[in-house]
């Protein structure tokens, strides 16, 4: 007799798919969706019960069994993360939440935070039992007020509960959450620059190793994570490690909130199956570009832009195919680039945001990115521009390229380098001519 | 007299969230400093001493920190302090228009306030709010969305009458009623997650 293994069911790649329900945002834009009563009556706090009934060890297996991988733009695996954490080293540990949200293109994590923030609570209840750590803290960047203050009520409502604090749930289990709100820097996104913003100190990142896990927040182990990374627990806890895993590619697997900006018909964020085509994304969710487009940033700023084509239309969105094409899946934040705009000018505005940025402790992003890049292209989109700029800048790009102590720098040269690699006769034309290919033109209207 | 010695009460809520230790009082400097801020709509040398002395530090220090951030000002800022959002996203939509037209119209320069005392204006870096471009927002209040020349025109005379508008707050709402998710075209597809498997709770599960 011969055994046939079952055909397992075909991995779920389009948010069309009728076995597709969206979870993270299911209930973003509900009226009082943010309240725990709300929350509780739609299966809240269920699945810390259920992280309490099969232990620790079982839930990170869980989370490593799902595929879920960090969704604040890395992309390494969770559980494997997670299970980095000392067992019985008898010091405290920590768990911080990542929603500090500052990479150009990404808004999804503001939602999650001020639409559900018994999600991400529960979350890194679960995440904390996992870890065996006592305390944690949202860091949050510190514009989000509106967040911040919603995060405030449900983490008050939430103690009153019980579901906080000593004994939570009768599970034996301690655990207190903070709020500590940072004050305008993107290099806090990076994790041991975060560590140190929470310490009150600048927020220059710090050598790696030690690596978080080991010595991290107060030189004790701590692991950080997303915002939408510990939503995702939630859920997996809730519906399990093969509902997670059903959904995506074989190394992608599980849902994402991907974000639209530019000029499309619908930009906003929208929560799909990993594997969904940047086509479905842009043309069936967010209805399409209003004009010409000429380019795509898939991820985030930092992510090399792609060309606007039906190759780059066609590719799944999970983080193998994207690489593959030539970029990164990043933070999801895809942003349309027009036809009608200048690249060396939208490339401009991205280096600035770098050079602003850099945190000035390693000398390649800050001379390299804060000085020179940004001058070299303020010389080229300032009608300045001399023969042999855009190979001077290419030489630059390679001498800070993989040289700097944090990512930062490597995340300018992301735009830089593909952006000349894609639209090299718009820099020779300022580099030759000073005229722009696609001069400045109105944007600023109502809608 | 200083500025928290009336706040004894907020002074210790801000330390409990940190651990009993020197490097837990450093902790605190960000959140006072919020507090200060908030207040005053700067922190002033005097108000960095003060804090310096809470968290065990010297006011250089303090001054050091301050400076590593955006939203932190050493000098006093208008009644109404303008943060318009310059990165690309925004800028595709017409943010530097929208700078151009503030710094014109309330003819205020950074690092200035206008001779009311009203405004002050500052070019900050993305928002988080690129679904909604150009977004300003104003002192450490929420964010103004889709700030267009019409509605920039409103608020702007709603400030000169000190009448701040309330905050944008639209959500992206992808979920109808019925729980599924829907297209650009209006139709509803997928699933809900009233169609997903719940996992049973095990022990003590069905409190």
């Amino acid at each position: 007799m011969t055994a046939t293994a079952p055909t397992p069911p075909k991995p779920i790649t389009s948010a069309k798919d009728p076995r597709f329900a969206p979870t993270l945002y299911a209930h973003v834009g509900q009226a009082e969706s943010w309240t725990l009563a709300y929350y509780r009556q739609n299966g809240g706090y269920e699945p810390v019960r259920r992280a309490f009934a099969v232990g620790p060890d079982a839930v990170i297996d869980e989370v490593k069994k799902s595929g879920l991988r960090g969704r604040g733009g890395a992309g390494f695996a969770t559980g494997l993360k997670w299970s980095f954490m000392p067992l019985k080293d008898g010091k405290p540990h920590y768990v911080i939440c990542n929603a500090d949200e500052s990479e150009p293109g990404s808004f999804k994590d503001r939602y999650l935070l001020s639409e559900d923030p018994h999600q991400l609570i529960e979350g890194m209840i679960i995440a904390a039992y996992a870890m065996r750590a006592s305390v944690g803290y949202i860091y949050i960047r510190g514009e989000y007020v509106h967040a911040a203050e919603r995060i405030w009520a449900a983490i008050h409502e939430a103690r009153t509960a019980g579901l906080l604090g000593q004994n939570i749930l009768g599970s034996g289990f301690d655990f207190q959450l903070y709020v500590h709100r940072g004050a305008g820097a993107y290099i806090c996104g990076e994790e041991t620059a975060l560590m140190n913003s929470l310490e009150g100190l600048r927020a220059n990142p710090r050598l790696k190793p030690p690596f978080p896990a080991a010595a991290g927040l107060y030189g004790l182990p701590t692991t950080i994570n997303n915002v939408e990374t510990f939503c995702a627990a939630t859920q997996i806890l809730r519906y399990g490690a093969d509902w997670h895993a059903g959904m995506g590619t074989e190394k992608s697997r599980g849902m994402k909130l991907f974000q639209v900006s530019g000029p499309v018909a619908r930009p906003g964020v929208y929560e799909l199956p990993l594997g969904t085509t940047f086509r479905e994304l842009i043309y069936d969710w967010a209805g399409g570009p209003l004009e010409e487009m000429k380019a795509i940033i898939p991820g985030g700023s930092s992510c090399p832009m792609l060309p606007w084509t039906d190759a780059t239309l066609d590719t799944p969105m999970d983080y193998e195919s994207v690489a593959a094409a030539g970029s990164m899946l990043g933070t999801g934040g895809v942003t349309l680039i027009p036809q009608a705009d200048c690249i060396v000018n939208a490339t401009w505005n991205l280096v600035r945001f770098y050079g602003h940025e850099s945190c000035g402790k390693c000398t390649p992003c800050r001379e390299g990115i804060s000085s020179w890049m940004t001058r070299m292209y303020q010389k080229l989109a300032t009608g300045r521009g001399q023969p042999g700029d855009v190979q001077l800048i290419l030489d630059m790009s390679d001498n800070i390229g993989g040289r700097s102590f944090c990512a930062l720098a490597d995340a300018c040269l992301g735009p830089v380098l593909s952006s000349i690699k894609l639209f090299r006769e718009e820099y020779d034309a300022l580099a030759t001519t000073q005229q722009p290919l696609y001069p400045a033109r109105r944007r600023w209207r109502d809608r | 007299m200083t500025y928290f010695e009336t706040k004894q009460p907020l002074v210790a809520d801000i330390f409990s969230r940190y651990p009993d230790s020197p490097q837990g009082r450093r902790s605190a400097l960000m959140p006072l400093l919020r507090e200060v801020q908030d207040a005053e709509g700067f922190v002033s040398e005097s108000r960095m001493a003060e804090i310096a002395a809470l968290c065990g530090t010297t006011a250089t220090e303090v001054r050091s920190v301050m400076s590593f951030y955006s939203t932190y000002h050493t000098l006093p800022t208008g009644k109404y302090h303008l943060q318009v959002c310059s990165t690309l996203m925004c800028a595709l939509a017409g943010a530097d228009e929208l700078w151009d037209h503030l710094v014109e119209s309330l003819d205020v320069q950074p690092g200035e306030v206008s001779p009311d005392g009203r405004f002050s204006v500052q070019k900050v870096e993305c928002l988080g709010s690129c679904g909604t471009a150009p977004v300003m927002q104003i002192g450490d209040d929420g964010y103004y969305e889709n700030v267009g020349p019409g509605k920039c025109a409103q608020i702007l005379e709603s400030l000169r009458n000190d009448l701040q508008p309330l905050p944008d707050n639209p959500v992206p709402v992808t979920v109808g009623d019925d729980g599924r998710q829907v297209l650009a075209t209006g139709q509803a597809v997928g699933s809900s997650v009233t169609g997903l498997h719940r996992l049973p709770g095990h022990a003590g599960g069905d409190a």
